[in-house]
């Protein structure tokens, strides 16, 4: 497996807590082109990642793609996974929503889903292109390898 | 120049799973056999209660993918218990009259639940206890829209039992020698909060009582009380499955008896799981803590120095995660100390302190990023290296100081 | 006082139908503009806060943000205009002394839009500067009468130190107080990459940024804040700031809000206090005190580093210059009357001084006159805004421009004018932490260093076309310049020709 994988890097010195990428992280999991589209009905799509507010410090925390990811080890069903690129991702048709995840991450980063199954960062694996870190007006998020 | 293994399991849930994970980081090309009393692929415990409910169908029942024991090269003997392990001889005996050699074997053979000593009870009609997908095949066959259900037992199988049947059926009676439902897991506020909102949809509860007799299809309880019944779940409890390990000379309390690495006292013969017993890092005391991270994590490990490796597990520690009818809870730790609690309509939290730790928590409701206080009691970080104010109001990351935080943050180890 | 005369300027419009309601307008805007309300939900805007600065519109992830002038208004008159009405209002409410920050905004001429640039034909064949080598570095200072060399071809002519630049551009004197430090720290990466200089302004230098102290200008101004020897050693060239094109004849103005703990410590003043600079440098009375501060500066630093002097562009801006080319000076930095500035009191700013074009035009004249051009290097600056306004300075005599405006346009600036509150929602003109942070110097200084090279090659280009490969060859080079629209007296001041002669 890989050791250096690439991850999602939140600099909090030059994080705004701005909140967009939330919003390009949710619309990028809506299944619409659309932004606005995206946004208007009742069931407004849900970001993967958190995001940390306090005195003049802000960050977004998304999952860490641990090397050995106690969420992977926890899970009831085993709709956590790891693949062979060392990225965590959730196979929501068989979550259940227990939680169990939720229960043991570290970072937080697991987030109850409106429906079912949870919801966690899987690093746009769609477009391979991380949205956070693609519309970050700062540059606060960077997408990269590192030791 | 690693010479081939034979590596045994006895089991093919969690523990066992782990076990094979564990093996397999190590040696590629030893085998491993898993032996099982249950005659499916390996499958979630825990989603029973779902697959009753039909929230979960048969292809999503499966704790792992179809081609998990062909990609770790793994034979098993499904349907097939173990009578006896001759440690010295270093293999196990099958109910068939086959044996089984090993190099290393892993005792998972989980727990299984205990039928109380009531009067009638052992032969009572239609009765059923909930541990196992067959079991719970045939509480489904049993089960119609009409039926009267009683379940012995207001903890987490119980509960979740009535979960499953309340998709099928209306009149659910739970009964429960405590004070208060989920006696393991909440304290009496908590379990009362958690009470209320499972009666909104129709489920009764009998606290303070238990069957003294069952006849035909009454249940006659301590208090006097009778109730009738048509589907009778026994959910009081269970007993880790000790008698292989004993029976073949090892150490063994209420669970089986291992060290950190997971070894028995046996030679070669490690165990994990619900059948073990661990110490509880959080009251220092060792105690059964079946729990399903624990048991996949124990197995792991146990797998891990089977095959050579040399890791420990010593983070052992209660924790759940569950939820019923949409209202979730989060706990961990133990439960002892000064409180703090937080207290409204929607949510309930108590979080516990002594000796300058973070010693447990209760979330119940609002459960978001309940990790990072896990983590906390864990790693048993002193609270003056923390913002612990900051930690009262809700788990953040923010506790930490800038260099801890990035520390976390940019390892993700 | 009574009723508030002073209606909102410009007015928030907000698309509902592509409003997402992700408050990112409420998060970034520090006039409290935006904000949710929870009942409706819905977003509303406080027009009467809003100053134009563009943030909320850049940000918007749908586009549903726009900002119009506020639909109000007075009768038409041409004299009593809509400005002239409520700067009386504003007076009124106040009793101060209206403050202003950025360039003039008025409509006088602005003479580069009036002189044409050449291209040969025919006759001198033009050069591709994709294939052919073009000289675009400049060596500012003063330049000896003649070279001397030995029988073995060795130079013995001592030259005065040099300030060597890969391009015709530096960046402008802006103080750090008045523009943040991440903005500072944008300049100095870009200049040091580009081979080129910025300048501290009257801020002094923060120790943090002596390692791109050789690509530093380092200022010594009215008020002498953060001058010390290190501070001077530190740079690779020095500044003396007689003047400044926004503001000729008085000094500069910090408000205290601007002074926090960093600020304080670089200008070695309290925290806190207003950073006035005076109107005189208090012991410059006189060109001979001029020559004495010029000295002394080279005294303590050994020789090594040219001396700038920068004066405002004003009425006897030629004699001045003249004084100045023989004080001792290396190079002549005149700033025109466009300028930009963080604060400076409107009247002064928008009536005050002259056009660099005109000055530059009759200060290289009269030092040619009097023989003494090679004394110094000219820099000019008052509102450069592209390359074409680069190659006519040169051509009309600058050996180098200063950018400043332009380049903090280049880090996000949208000319909203509202610095002297601090509140500059873009990071450049405040010290306000959660603000400055809005600046990343990583992503500032490559956009500085994009605006520069694609004038440099723009310049190129243009020089190319008018055949010629150096810019040595096009420094006050009036021939190549042509008047349009000019009247005769301007075409004699800049010493140009009208198009078509």
């Amino acid at each position: 497996m890989e050791v250096n994988v690439k991850k999602i890097y939140v600099n909090e010195d030059r994080c705004l807590g701005c909140h967009l990428c939330e919003y390009y992280c949710a619309f990028a999991h809506s299944g619409q082109k659309d932004m606005v589209k995206a946004f208007s009905g009742e069931a407004k799509p849900q970001p993967r990642l958190t995001i940390e507010e306090g005195d003049s410090i802000n960050f977004a925390v998304s999952c860490r793609h641990c090397e050995t990811p106690l969420c992977v080890e926890s899970c009831i069903t085993g709709a956590m996974q790891i693949d062979e690129d060392g990225r965590v991702f959730v196979d929501e048709s068989r979550c259940v929503g227990c939680y169990t995840c939720i229960l043991v991450c570290p970072f937080g980063s697991v987030i109850p889903g409106k429906e079912k199954a949870i919801k966690k960062c899987d690093l746009c694996i769609e477009s391979g292109n991380p949205a956070c870190a693609e519309n970050c007006p700062n540059l606060a998020i960077i997408y990269e390898e590192r030791e | 120049m690693k010479e081939k293994m034979k590596y045994v399991i006895i089991g093919n849930s969690a523990a066992a799973i782990g076990c094979v994970s564990g093996i397999r980081t190590l040696d590629k090309v030893s085998s491993i056999t898993l032996i099982s009393d249950e005659s499916h692929f390996t499958y979630s415990r825990p989603l029973i209660s779902y697959w009753l409910k039909g929230s979960v169908t048969d292809d999503k029942m499966y704790y792992r993918n179809s081609d998990f024991y062909e990609k770790n090269t793994c034979t098993t003997l499904l349907g097939k218990k173990v009578d006896k392990i001759d440690a010295s001889a270093k293999k196990v005996v099958l109910d068939d009259g086959n044996t089984v050699e090993y190099d290393k074997l892993l005792v998972a053979t989980g727990s299984s639940p205990f039928v109380p000593p009531v009067e009638g009870l052992a032969n009572a009609q239609n009765s059923f206890t909930f541990m196992t997908w067959d079991s719970v095949k045939a509480v489904k066959e049993a089960v119609s829209k009409d039926s009267k259900v009683v379940i012995m037992g207001a903890g987490l199988i119980g509960l979740k039992a009535a979960e499953g049947l309340h998709e099928v059926c209306e009149d659910i009676t739970i009964v429960d020698l405590a004070d208060r439902i989920l006696p393991s897991i909440l304290d009496k506020k908590g379990a009362d909060f958690v009470q209320k909102h499972i009666e909104k949809e129709g489920i009764k509860f009998v606290l303070n009582d238990a069957a003294s007799s069952v006849k035909g299809n009454t249940i006659s309880l301590k208090s006097g009380q009778e109730l009738t019944y048509d589907v009778l779940i026994v959910a009081v409890g269970v007993r880790p499955n000790t008698g292989l390990v004993k029976d073949a000379g090892g150490n063994v309390n209420r669970g089986v008896v291992t060290d950190n690495r997971q070894a028995t006292t046996l030679d070669g013969v490690y165990s994990a799981g619900d059948c073990t017993e661990s110490f509880d890092i959080c009251t220092g005391q060792n105690k059964i803590l079946a729990l399903l991270p624990n048991a996949y994590m124990q197995g792991e490990i146990a797998g891990i120095n089977m095959a050579g490796g040399d890791k420990t597990f010593d983070t052992a520690m209660p924790m759940n995660a569950i939820g019923f009818f949409g209202l979730h809870m989060i706990t961990a730790g133990a439960m002892e100390g000064e409180c703090l609690e937080a207290i409204d309509d929607n949510n309930y939290k108590k979080m516990y302190f002594s000796d300058g730790l973070f010693k447990g928590y209760i979330l119940i409701g609002e459960i978001s990023r309940a990790g990072i206080y896990t983590s906390l009691i864990r790693e048993k970080t002193p609270m003056d290296q923390i913002d612990s104010n900051l930690l009262k109001v809700s788990p953040q990351l923010l506790v930490f100081d800038k260099k801890a935080r990035q520390h976390k943050l940019a390892g993700g180890k | 006082m009574g009723i508030n005369l002073y209606a909102p300027q410009y007015e928030v419009n907000r698309n509902q139908n592509k409003c997402i309601k992700c408050k990112v307008c409420k998060r970034q805007c520090a006039n409290e503009v935006h904000s949710y309300d929870q009942e409706l939900d819905v977003m509303v805007a406080d027009d009467s806060k809003c100053v134009d600065c563009q943030r909320c519109v850049s940000l918007c992830p749908t586009h549903a943000l726009s900002i119009t002038k506020f639909k109000n208004e007075f009768k038409e008159n041409a004299n009593w205009t809509n400005r002239a009405i409520t700067e009386i209002y504003k007076q009124a409410d106040t009793g101060g002394v209206l403050l202003s920050s950025m360039g003039n905004p008025v409509p006088y001429p602005i003479y580069w839009d009036k002189l044409l640039i050449n291209a040969s034909q025919v006759t001198n064949p033009s050069i591709d500067p994709l294939r052919e080598p073009m000289e675009t570095r400049v060596q500012l200072g003063a330049k000896p009468e003649k070279l001397e060399f030995d029988k073995d071809g060795k130079l013995i002519t001592k030259l005065a130190p040099q300030l060597s630049i890969n391009v015709p551009i530096m960046f402008s004197a802006m103080s750090y107080g008045s523009i943040s430090r991440n903005a500072h720290e944008s300049l100095a990466r870009a200049a040091q990459e580009l081979g080129t200089c910025y300048n501290t302004g009257e801020g002094g230098l923060n120790e943090d940024f002596y390692k791109y102290g050789k690509n530093t200008i380092v200022q010594v101004a009215s008020g002498r804040f953060g001058v010390h020897v290190g501070y001077l050693s530190a740079g690779a060239a020095i500044e003396i700031k007689m003047g400044q094109g926004a503001k000729p004849g008085i000094g500069g103005h910090l408000p205290g809000e601007k002074v926090g703990e960093d600020v304080s410590k670089t200008r070695m003043i309290p925290v806190g206090s207003d950073a006035i600079s005076p109107a005189p440098h208090h012991d410059i009375y006189s060109i001979e005190d001029l020559r004495q501060l010029v000295f002394s500066l080279k005294e303590a630093t050994a020789y090594t580093k040219p001396i700038i002097v920068k004066i405002a562009a004003v009425h006897n801006v030629a004699a001045i210059a003249s004084g100045i080319a023989r004080s001792g000076a290396d190079i002549i930095a005149i700033d025109g009357y466009r300028g930009g500035t963080g604060a400076a009191p409107t009247r002064i700013r928008d009536n005050v001084g002259i056009p660099i074009e005109l000055a530059l035009a009759s200060v290289d004249q009269r030092l040619r006159d009097e023989g003494i051009r090679n004394n110094i290097s000219l820099v000019v600056a008052g509102s450069i805004r592209n390359s074409a306004d680069i190659v006519k300075a040169i051509a009309l005599g600058a050996d180098a421009v200063y950018i400043g405006t332009s380049a903090l346009i280049a880090l996000g600036c949208h000319v909203c004018r509202s610095c002297h509150g601090g509140k500059c929602n873009w990071g450049i003109a405040t010290q306000r932490p959660d603000l400055v942070k809005r600046l990343n110097p990583d992503i500032g200084y490559k956009r500085l260093i994009n605006l520069v090279h694609a004038w440099d090659h723009e310049i190129k280009e243009m020089l190319g076309g008018m055949g010629i490969n150096a810019i040595e060859s096009l420094k006050g080079n009036r021939l190549m310049l042509r008047g349009i629209g000019l009247s005769q007296k301007e075409l004699d001041i800049l010493g140009v020709m009208h198009a078509g002669e």
